[in-house]
């Protein structure tokens, strides 16, 4: 038996926690935008912030929404991300191929992460 | 003209579950315009098994949470790569064969590389993928072949259930 005020601090607890984590994430694909050294390397980031990043941020939302239909129009939107990034980043692999951008290949721990 | 029905289904649950305002001229002019696109869709000839894949939605629901687990941790990986002091990434290309049969089949699988961080689809060719991975474990991860083996089966569906 949850009374109506526990119930909502648990979903704000819920919706606190995936929004931190989606934060996390969004900051860490940032820096990452930043860190690493070539375009290549950099989609991985742009993934980070497309996947993980949005969809804790969605679902930390989905947890605060007042009616059903805004939760499966949050659900909706996160849905029409998951298919829609994978594609716009393999238009940007593609171009930075068609530019005859050669990728970096093999280890390059320490020297880039001076700059 | 079952598919351009089923259509007709699919846009019409999305409209209800996207309206809110359910007075009856709305849902009318909602029922309208769904048969009026489903109509011209049929008109065009683009409704076939690849442009409305209903038939795969249970092997994709199955396929789902597969996935998303594999993102989640593919993510953890990617974001340890990006904090750590060293910046510790090998990026390297491998080519990873896509055995489906069909183009949707490999489609699928190349989205499903590109989503998972550390591994983005370059190109699909011939039934090879070529993949830029940032480092080992993501290559490694990947050339257990087990995502293809799980898109394939989902691709089965599409190719078995006849044309």
């Amino acid at each position: 038996m949850l009374e109506a005020s526990t119930l909502s601090l648990i979903l704000d607890g819920i919706s606190w926690i995936l929004i931190s984590i989606g934060s996390l994430f969004l900051v860490v694909g940032g820096i990452g935008l930043l860190r690493l050294p070539d375009v290549y390397a950099r989609l991985h980031a742009a993934g980070i912030t497309d996947t993980m990043g949005a969809s804790m941020m969605v679902l930390g939302l989905a947890f605060q929404a007042d009616s059903v239909l805004v939760v499966i129009k949050l659900l909706l939107i996160l849905v029409f991300m998951l298919f829609t990034s994978p594609t716009s980043t393999h238009a940007v692999a593609k171009a930075a191929q068609s530019s005859r951008i050669r990728p970096m290949t093999g280890p390059t721990g320490g020297e880039s992460s001076k700059s | 003209m079952t598919r351009a029905a089923l259509l007709f289904v699919v846009l019409f649950v999305v409209w209800l579950l996207l309206s809110g305002h359910y007075t009856p001229l709305i849902t009318g002019l909602g029922v309208a315009s769904c048969a009026l696109v489903a109509w011209i869709a049929h008109r065009m000839e683009v409704i076939d098994r690849e442009s409305h894949p209903l038939h795969l939605g249970p092997y994709f629901l199955l396929y789902l949470p597969w996935l998303l687990w594999e993102i989640i941790k593919a993510n953890i990986a990617v974001a340890r790569l990006i904090i750590h002091p060293r910046l510790p990434i090998s990026p390297r290309i491998i080519t990873v064969a896509a055995s489906q049969q069909s183009i949707l089949g490999q489609v699928i699988y190349a989205n499903s590389i590109t989503l998972t961080p550390g591994t983005v689809s370059l190109a699909v060719e011939d039934g090879k993928i070529d993949v830029h991975a940032i480092d080992e474990a993501a290559a490694l991860g990947l050339e257990t072949g087990e995502m293809d083996r799980r898109v394939s089966m989902i691709d089965s569906r599409h190719v078995g259930a006849g044309k």
